[in-house]
This record gives structure tokens, C-alpha cells and sequence, in this order.
């Protein structure tokens, strides 16, 4: 028990979205989609740490592996748009690093849906 | 307290520093089965993320959208499949509402294709799905959840319903069980397969911003 009825003064849901992002816009479409993959980059630990506790989570989440842009917003239960801009934020500042997915051109669709194809039926018979 | 939520190795990205991501999108009506479709062949339990539908600047103003705004949140399902070391598959699912278009380009960009699941007893609520799927240029195959023994509509009559080309794909699945929702997704994934052996493509153009 808290005796505060749960209501805690930093619950996100309580902050306004435009504060956590501190006002800033949607990142490009093509930089951030639902499925870039992201994690935190190699050097992240050792960089000066003046994040917000939401970019301070993002960065947490991201420290084990690869998620995508999607599944951080996932698991954080931010939404998606703060998501994109708080990770855009922090790949500016050096502390994440991205995976956009292959552009069509440089691995051609239909090497891909062969392999999608081959997979699925490896995996389910 | 903001805290990051302890996730287990298993919900990251396995090869995720080679891998290509992916997506093919279930859509369907209210109800008709995308989340137990997902659930079923997810190798992650299924993850849910709200997307604001307006604009970015009324979209700012309040998490959760009350005190008389009229953004509107709508919730997109999604799972994760691990095809290879070079490939990692995400479908997303998703209510087929026109309005909310922001979340349909978020969703059909870059998408393989769609897996429309269609409920036999009320073919009339696909229509408007598989009118924006097409509306977005998306190949797709239908996918009849099919699980409380109903006798199945016979497929001519459902193609005649639906409206649909002759190649298009029609297969029955029951979405709780993972072999028969990966038996309708490999079936949508040949028939883009073909689609795509049919198509000549132009040598892909390098594109300069």
C-alpha cells in the first residue's frame, strides 16, 4: 500500500506527452518505421547521462539486444509516437544505433519471400 | 516511477545485428480472430501498441486523449517469428478501419502483404478491409476462420461475395492452432512468391534524397 491511492506524480500516464518529448516533432517515417531495429550502441555506458526517465528507460530496454521500434513501444506501453521521437532523440545523441530494414533494393522482395517461404516451412512442416 | 520493464533474452532480436525485418499484416473485421492468428504462431507473447489518430499537434496535447479532445487511440496487435539468421518476420494486426489511416501507412508501408481473415458468417464486415488493403496496393490471400464447425460457404460463393480475382488465394485456418495459421500463412507467402516471379521488375532505380 502507498496510501496515495497508487497515484504516483511521475506515472507517465499523469505527464503530458509534449512535456516527455519536450515538444519536439515525429521523426521521419523512413528512419523510425514500426520495424527498425534498435539497440543501445557499444559505447552508450560511458556517455554523459543527462536523459529523462522515459529516455532513460528506452535506453535500459534497449541495453540486452535488438527490439524493434514496435516492441519497445510494446513493452514501455508508451505510445508509439512519443516512442519514435524519444529513440530518434537518443540515436542523435549517439546512444542507440538503428537497423532500418533492408531497402527492396538492395535484397531483392522475392529473395526474401523465398527465404520467409523456406523458413515457415522449416519451422511448421 | 519510470522503470524499465525486465525483459527476458528470449524477447530480444535473436540475430538481430544481420537481420532483415519483415512484416505481413493480419486484418480483419472486430473480433474475427488477428490476435489468437498472432498468438498462435508468435514466438513472443503478443504485444499491443496505441497509435493517436490526429494530428501531431492536437496528438501532444493529452496522453490519454480525454477532457473532450478528439484524438482517438486505437490499439494494433503484433508478434515476432524468427525465419532465419537473415530474416526476422513481424505481422501486425489491426481493425480494418478507414479512419484510421495513419495507422494503415504506418502499417502498409514496406508490408510483404496482407492475411485477410474473414469470418464465413458475416462476409459483409471484410468488405470494407479488403477494400483498403487493396486501396494500399497490397497482394493478399483470405484466410476463413473457420473453428466452431460451421459448415464452411463454398468457396465459389464466397469468391463471388468477396469479389475476389481468380488467383487470389482462399484457405480455411483455425487461428488458435499454430500449424493450420502457419498453413495460411505459407500459402499467402507462395502466392506473393508467384506474384512477384509473374512481375517483371525494371532493375531497381537508385533513388537520391
Amino acid at each position: 500500500m502507498t496510501g496515495h491511492d497508487g497515484w504516483d506524480p511521475e506515472d507517465t500516464a499523469l505527464v503530458r506527452a509534449y512535456v516527455i518529448t519536450k515538444g519536439r516533432e515525429l521523426p521521419d517515417e523512413e528512419q523510425l518505421s514500426l520495424i527498425t531495429l534498435v539497440t543501445a550502441s557499444p559505447g552508450h555506458a560511458q556517455r554523459p547521462l543527462r536523459l529523462s526517465p522515459e529516455e532513460q528507460m528506452l535506453l535500459d530496454i534497449c541495453s540486452a539486444g535488438y527490439l524493434s521500434v514496435a516492441e519497445i513501444a510494446g513493452h514501455t506501453r508508451l505510445p508509439l509516437g512519443v516512442v519514435r521521437i524519444l529513440l530518434a532523440s537518443l540515436v542523435e545523441g549517439g546512444y542507440l544505433i538503428t537497423r532500418p530494414p533492408v531497402a527492396p533494393a538492395q535484397l531483392a522482395d522475392r529473395e526474401i519471400l523465398e527465404e520467409v517461404l523456406n523458413g515457415l516451412r522449416a519451422k511448421f512442416g | 516511477m519510470v522503470s524499465a520493464p525486465s525483459l527476458g533474452e528470449r524477447a530480444y532480436v535473436r540475430s538481430g545485428g544481420t537481420q532483415t525485418a519483415v512484416k505481413i499484416l493480419v486484418v480483419g473485421h472486430f473480433a474475427v480472430g488477428k490476435t489468437t492468428f498472432i498468438g498462435s504462431i508468435s514466438e513472443i507473447e503478443p504485444l499491443s501498441t496505441e497509435e493517436t489518430m490526429t494530428q501531431a499537434a492536437e496528438s501532444v496535447d493529452d496522453l490519454k486523449g480525454v477532457h473532450g479532445k478528439t484524438t482517438t487511440t486505437v490499439a494494433m496487435d503484433f508478434g515476432r517469428l524468427t525465419i532465419s539468421d537473415r530474416v526476422v518476420l513481424y505481422l501486425f494486426g489491426t481493425p480494418g478501419q478507414q479512419r484510421f489511416v495513419q495507422m494503415w501507412e504506418d502499417m502498409a508501408r514496406g508490408a510483404l502483404g496482407a492475411l485477410v481473415l474473414v469470418d464465413p458468417e458475416r462476409l459483409a464486415d471484410s468488405f470494407p478491409v479488403i477494400d483498403l488493403i487493396e486501396s494500399y496496393g497490397l497482394d493478399y490471400a483470405i484466410a476463413v476462420n473457420h473453428f466452431d464447425g460451421t459448415p464452411l460457404r463454398d468457396e465459389r460463393a464466397l469468391r463471388e461475395a468477396l469479389d475476389l480475382l481468380d488467383d487470389t488465394p482462399v484457405v480455411t485456418c483455425d487461428a488458435r492452432d499454430e500449424k493450420s495459421s502457419a498453413a495460411a500463412l505459407t500459402t499467402l507467402v507462395r502466392y506473393l512468391l508467384d506474384r512477384s516471379q509473374q512481375t517483371t521488375h525494371p532493375a531497381p532505380h537508385q533513388t537520391s534524397h
